[in-house]
């Protein structure tokens, strides 16, 4: 008797020893939290269902459009090959000079748009004098290979291209046109 | 000199066939292009870099970078006498209009290019909380401006500086490799204006590429080699003094 | 610097955030003290410990959907949280904590108040007591005992979680390799018990400043052993930052010249003066003169009092100094830059001390709906009537 009143007793024992069945008339409420959460839970399973963009997790965890939408973005630059389709007077003229490797648009600037429609985009005529000091400019940081002028020792304030041919630079080529 | 008729006509289908090439990316990407192909990387070569800033206005103009912002920049190196602890570097504007006199005569002086890693193991790609920063199948690190939080873990997590916030889009930022021109066949708009080749792009997926060879062939560095980043922005004749 | 390091990416607002988690860990510490430590001498702040824990998790996220680029995707977060992101999985410790520690012990220790409450009251509070009690208005003692075995089940799940909770936020500047102001094992453990020691203290300093406006008697005891408890912590919490000082100044790496030059100069003032010596150092010497020294009451409390508000003060430094300090100097140790905090703008001062105000009105309004005094407890008058 004294047994089975103690195991009964609220006080003083344990937690566990209280589970049979009263626990689901003293505990209702505790059951009722436990469904806000699972609503809850289901709930937010369902939005995200919803909610998570079709392309993820494709290839990584990431929106795997992300990588066409980047791929799409359009082109400033041509690129010289595309240059190189038009203008091969002139490729002939650099292939053969020290400036071979420098590509058109490193000068001339972002040209996709006149590549596009070459009538209506003019590229702008450049001003030698801002141009090529840029790189030939000397500096005690530029290698020591690299052909550099002090630019107002060198013309006096001259144009380059007075006595410079920009696509091939070797001296006393000519004017450009 | 003019271009005579027969020229035109002959010239003419040549550039639109090139053209086609690139407007056939918009508004999918090129067909025949396959990921699984590249697997990108660049090379830096410290013994041409001289110090133009072609590339990055070239990054500027082609990515619509927002001025004070950097996808590339360059940064000029002073290295008194053995002092290679504390170098003296400036970085005026990033470099974009070249680099005023040197005031200081004598030492060791060079230019470093900076850009993206694109790092293999990369900590920014780690920390993102959404998954809107990656690495694409073909090795370029890249940020979906779709998905972007603009929470700036990323930026904290580069230890290369790389990264910045686009104050317009107020999401992160940063070289993407002119991803959009290089799955079209074309090069980077670093490497297509750089006058001396000291910038090159790679595939390390292509045994024949000339870089990928060079890699193999010569004594390459990368920066921060101690973060194990896995970073794929070689760098030829770099100095132990760069940071 | 490197010329996208100039301008600082995370603003006071971010110093603000784990100042704010801190201080819930610390208050729901000291809550657990009485609960499952069965500490009865701090039992008249437990309920207050709770709310207070409460008001400021409630505005916790408030700093950071402030300074997102886009606050209306923060919900990505939730929907595809990147497995490697301490800050994705950090939203669902918070969430975690939010709801299954937090709101529910509040619940089931205020029961018995809301369903007396739910049958009292009239008009907008009476429906607001009866959805809180979720339909079920069952007191019987042995419900009442279930509530509380649960509860002290929860307080012993909460106690790790709240480590995990602030510990987490840590971790967030600790796992970051690419900064060594930050990267540190010992990053999340200085978090925890400078949090500890912020929330001890405002719990402290609360229970104090609102028992006195209610014109009732502080109890002494609880107070005394509150205080003890912040004296212990803070001695934890100041050998674990000399810790890493001294490991710092030993190991001298490639950073420490570079941060060690930022301390003397950009962060004197914040570092030296207001987090060491005001912030820390006097706090401890004040509370070791309470604990070896027999003071009368008034004494003490003023001690008290004043070595709790420099406790948050000194607290709130040590979050500037990291979070700031950590994004003064460049990563290519050859630079500093500084940090212009705006006023009226959206990440500037005024939004950080509107933030520092709202969790106050947030438990003002709590106290009043869940009365946490020991005397007005309803289940304590119930069982003392006659």
């Amino acid at each position: 008797m004294a047994a089975i009143s103690a195991r009964h007793s609220t006080r003083s024992t344990p937690f566990v020893w209280n589970i049979g069945m009263k626990i689901f008339q003293d505990a209702g409420h505790l059951f009722r939290v436990a469904a806000v959460f699972l609503v809850g839970l289901i709930a937010f399973l369902t939005l995200r269902s919803f909610l998570v963009p079709r392309s993820f997790g494709r290839y990584g965890h990431y929106r795997a459009n992300a990588i066409t939408e980047i791929a799409a973005l359009p082109v400033r630059y041509a690129g010289h090959q595309v240059c190189e389709g038009c203008h091969a007077d002139v490729l002939d003229v650099k292939s053969k000079g020290v400036h071979k490797g420098v590509a058109c648009e490193s000068c001339h600037g972002a040209l996709a748009a006149h590549a596009d429609d070459p009538g209506s985009v003019t590229p702008v005529k450049l001003d030698t004098a801002v141009l090529c000091v840029r790189c030939h400019q000397e500096s005690l940081a530029k290698p020591k290979n690299f052909p550099q002028v002090n630019a107002v020792e060198h013309s006096g304030g001259a144009a380059c291209n007075t006595c410079h041919q920009p696509h091939s630079p070797a001296m006393n080529v000519g004017v450009t046109q | 000199m003019t271009m005579t008729r027969r020229q035109l006509l002959i010239l003419l289908p040549a550039a639109a066939v090139a053209w086609d090439s690139i407007l056939a990316s918009t508004p999918e990407a090129s067909p025949n292009y396959n990921m699984a192909e590249h697997w990108w990387a660049m090379l830096i070569d410290i013994t041409k870099c001289i110090g133009c800033g072609s590339c990055v206005r070239a990054c500027q103009l082609e990515n619509h970078v927002p001025d004070g912002y950097y996808r590339t920049w360059v940064e000029r190196y002073h290295i008194q006498d053995w002092e290679m602890e504390y170098p003296k570097v400036d970085s005026p504007e990033g470099g974009k209009n070249g680099f005023p006199a040197a005031k200081e005569a004598g030492g060791k002086n060079f230019f470093v290019p900076k850009l993206c890693n694109h790092c293999a193991d990369s900590p920014c790609t780690q920390v993102c909380p959404v998954g809107a920063t990656f690495i694409s199948p073909d090795g370029v690190v890249l940020i979906d401006q779709k998905y972007c939080l603009g929470c700036r873990y990323c930026v904290q997590a580069c230890p290369y500086g790389c990264r910045f916030i686009n104050p317009q889009t107020k999401t992160a930022n940063k070289c993407t490799l002119c991803y959009h021109r290089i799955t079209k066949g074309l090069t980077t708009a670093c490497c297509e204006v750089c006058p001396t080749g000291a910038r090159q792009l790679a595939n390390l997926k292509n045994p024949n590429d000339p870089i990928h060879e060079f890699l193999r062939t010569h004594s390459v560095q990368v920066l921060k080699p101690q973060m194990a980043t896995h970073s794929k922005c070689f760098y030829y004749g770099l100095d132990g003094s760069v940071r | 610097m490197y010329p996208n390091e100039v301008e600082l990416q995370w603003s006071v607002l971010i110093v603000l955030y784990p100042f704010l988690t801190g201080l819930v860990a610390g208050a729901f510490i000291l809550a657990s003290l009485e609960r499952v430590f069965q500490v009865q001498a701090v039992k008249p702040t437990y309920r207050l410990a709770l709310l207070t824990a409460l008001a400021f998790l409630l505005v916790a996220p408030l700093p950071l959907q402030l300074h997102l680029g886009h606050p209306e995707r923060s919900f990505e977060m939730y929907l595809t949280p990147h497995g490697s992101s301490a800050m994705a999985m950090f939203g669902f410790v918070y969430l975690w904590y939010l709801l299954a520690v937090l709101v529910l012990e509040i619940w089931l220790d205020y029961r018995y108040d809301i369903v007396v409450l739910s049958q009292t009251t009239t008009g907008w509070r009476r429906l607001l007591y009866r959805i809180l009690t979720l339909g079920s208005t069952n007191i019987s003692p042995r419900a009442l005992h279930i509530d509380e075995r649960a509860g002290w089940l929860i307080t012993v799940i909460g106690i790790p979680s709240a480590f995990l909770l602030h510990g987490y936020v840590g971790f967030i500047f600790g796992s970051v390799k690419a900064n060594p102001w930050w990267s540190s094992p010992l990053m999340p453990v200085v978090f925890l018990f400078s949090a500890m020691v912020s929330g001890i203290a405002v719990v402290m300093l609360l229970y104090m400043l609102l028992t006195t406006m209610r014109r009732e008697p502080i109890d002494m005891c609880c107070v005394d052993t509150v205080a003890k408890y912040l004296f212990y912590t803070f001695i934890i919490d100041f050998s674990l930052e000399m810790l890493d000082l001294i490991h710092r100044i030993y190991e001298a790496d490639e950073s420490f010249r570079s941060l060690d030059f930022m301390v003397h100069t950009k962060l004197y003032f914040s570092h030296i003066v207001v987090q060491i010596l005001l912030g820390t150092v006097t706090p401890i010497i004040l509370l070791a003169i309470t604990q070896v020294a027999k003071l009368n009451d008034l004494v003490r409390k003023r001690i008290y009092a004043v070595a709790g508000c420099l406790t948050l003060v000194g607290i709130f430094a040590m979050r500037w100094n990291v979070v700031i300090g950590g994004q003064l100097f460049s990563k290519s140790f050859l630079g500093y830059t500084t940090y212009k905090m705006g006023f009226v703008t959206r990440e500037g001062l005024l939004m950080a001390i509107m933030l520092t105000i709202l969790p106050f009105i947030f438990l003002w309004i709590l106290v009043k709906l869940l009365p946490p005094w020991p005397e007005k407890t309803l289940f304590a008058k119930a069982a003392s009537a006659p």
